[in-house]
């Protein structure tokens, strides 16, 4: 396992941020924290990376212990914070030429290294430009190419994505799948992007207040818990006699809309409407992990707020 | 090795924004002029000769002290707003030692002092204070000295507490009663009783003690035990400095 945790918590006073969690995540594997705002995904981020203390409970990352041996833990880590933190005052290349230095970057690496980063998140050209005449994005993709820069063998990845632009997106998605597999990197990401999570991670963990409520590949946790959805409009529907059926998983009613997750809709619709009766009007479609996380949470994840959030954050600086 | 290039990197971001701060070069190279020709000036019309030296040179030495002194007291505030805007956090996630981190952020607060202290000796030149090449070499190392035990002060301030108001008000409570019990501008010699003693157990007397004596041949006490009691202090400093920086 390179992280492990065992019953790890932090509490602020009353708040439980994280609440004796157990994780254990393999090498080489892409993991993903998916939670509503203030689940304690950045909290539990801070203790594996040494800047926090936990209150109680152990955790290991790359094998050493993050409270007993945090200058080895450091060693094997790369991290992008939620909050930006690159050096407004410096330019781009400044700040990962610190970087190279700080983290003990080979010499010949060095300039290699710089240039490789800058191309894939597209900065050559404003490298050498002070960092505070950047957009928030660019920002963002600069710290990312900072995190990655020194090839670690753990990267924690806060809210990575956050208020770039699709196409970035995507080529960063596709950048750390790369990087993850070619070096063996282990990466802990937390999002709120649901896409994100189902196109990048092996395994996710859906927390919520502090504690993890599932975990598993994003491709069980949807056919085992969500399936297809059929959204049924209908005058009186009869919750209970839909929920009998065998093949349906759970009923939800919302907006005078009635949502059903059935497994394999192929095979169950026609079975499914001739026991509802009369109806509206009827849609299907494959359940996301959006579906999964409001099942568990009774919340829904809203995408825009997590950006919402990064705006406010970026104004107040 | 690479705790040497650590201390470097952190140094040369000092550097560099320093460098890129105008407004912080003029005003840490105006203020001490203000002081130097308004107080010369000033007082040295109704204040003939000290100790055989017109007024303006002899606060010559306490001038330098004194810039020292403010600007490597405040430079703590910087890392206020470092941590505020999490700059440092990256630094602190980095697999070096606190020791190599607070060295680096020392050394950069006493290249600012430094560059004040080259530009006023320069200004030293102009106004006949009698200085020679070996009294500039060894007012710079002591001046130096003076500067590492005071931002390591500053520093220390600076990483325990999280706002720059506060920072202020316990700065002000550190730099004046220093700088006025330091007989940086007046000889402490005619003081009451009470406060001459205060200025035995401020280390910056000693330090002012070293500087005047080397440019101007006036000691107090000797260039060994002001030196002694400098370096002694800067230890100290400088041990509470890497300590709170580890607590951060
Ligand atoms: N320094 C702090 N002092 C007090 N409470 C804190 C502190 N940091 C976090 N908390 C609390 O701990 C809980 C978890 O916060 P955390 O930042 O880990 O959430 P998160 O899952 O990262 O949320 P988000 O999606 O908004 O980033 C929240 O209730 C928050 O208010
Ligand atoms: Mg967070």
């Amino acid at each position: 396992m390179v992280i492990k945790t065992r019953a790890l918590a932090k509490s602020y006073g009353k708040i439980i941020a994280v609440d004796g969690m157990n994780l254990d995540i393999e090498e080489g594997e892409i993991f993903g924290l998916l939670g509503p705002n203030g689940a304690g995904k950045t909290t539990l981020i801070s203790m594996l990376c040494t800047i926090l203390k936990p209150t109680s409970g152990r955790a290991w990352v790359n094998g050493f212990d993050i409270v007993k041996e945090p200058s080895k833990v450091r060693k094997s880590i790369g991290i992008v914070f939620q909050q930006p933190s690159v050096d407004d005052l410096l330019t781009g290349r400044e700040n990962l030429s610190m970087h190279n230095l700080l983290f003990g970057v080979p010499r010949e690496l060095r300039k290699q290294r710089i240039e490789e980063v800058l191309a894939i998140v597209n900065l050559e050209k404003r490298a050498d430009d002070l960092v505070n005449t950047y957009s928030g994005g660019m920002r963002r993709r600069l710290e990312l190419a900072r995190g990655i820069m020194h090839h670690p063998k753990i990267l924690f990845l806060d809210e990575p994505t956050l208020g770039l632009d699709p196409q970035t997106r995507e080529h960063i998605w596709d950048y750390i799948k790369e990087l993850a597999e070619k070096e063996c990197m282990t990466v802990l990401l937390t999002t709120h992007y649901m896409e994100e999570a189902e196109q990048l991670c092996d395994r996710v963990a859906i927390i919520d207040y502090g504690k993890i409520v599932a975990l598993d590949s994003p491709q069980t946790l949807k056919n085992r818990i969500v399936g297809d959805i059929v959204k049924l409009k209908q005058k009186n529907p009869d919750k209970e006699k839909i929920r009998k059926l065998d093949y349906v998983m759970n009923v939800q009613e919302k907006d005078g809309l009635l949502f059903i997750s059935i497994k394999d809709a192929s095979k169950h619709l026609q079975d499914l409407l001739a026991h509802t009766g009369q109806i509206d009007s009827v849609e299907v479609r494959s359940g996301t992990l959006s579906d999964v996380f409001m099942y568990y949470t009774g919340r829904e994840i809203r995408e825009g707020e997590a950006e919402g959030g990064f705006w406010e954050r970026m104004m107040k600086k | 090795m690479s705790e040497i290039e650590a201390i470097y990197a952190v140094w040369l971001r000092e550097a560099k924004i320093y460098a890129r701060e105008k407004e912080r070069i003029i005003s840490s190279i105006a203020s001490p002029l203000l002081w130097l020709f308004g107080l010369g000036a000033g007082i040295g019309s109704t204040v003939d000769v000290i100790q055989g030296y017109p007024y303006q040179v002899f606060i010559y030495p306490g001038i330098i002290v004194m810039s020292v002194l403010f600007t490597s007291l405040f430079y703590g505030i910087y890392i206020i707003w470092d941590r505020k805007l999490d700059f440092l956090k990256e630094v602190l996630v980095a697999p070096v030692s606190r020791a190599s981190v607070f060295a680096g952020k020392m050394l950069g607060g006493a290249t600012d002092a430094m560059i004040q202290v080259v530009f006023l000796l320069i200004i030293g030149l102009f106004i006949n204070v009698p200085l020679t090449p070996l009294i500039i070499i060894e007012s710079f190392l002591t001046l130096l000295l003076i500067a590492i035990a005071m931002v390591s002060i500053g520093l220390v301030i600076g990483a325990n507490l999280n706002n720059p108001e506060g920072f202020s008000l316990v700065i002000n409570f550190v730099m004046w009663p220093m700088f006025f019990f330091s007989g940086a501008l007046f000889p402490v010699n005619n003081l009451p009783r009470w406060l001459y003693a205060i200025t035995y157990i401020n280390p910056l007397t000693y330090g002012v003690d070293a500087v005047r004596g080397i440019i101007l041949g006036i000691f107090k006490f000797s260039l060994l035990y002001d030196l002694s009691i400098m370096l002694l202090f800067a230890m100290i400093t400088m041990a509470a400095g890497v300590w709170s920086f580890r607590r951060m």
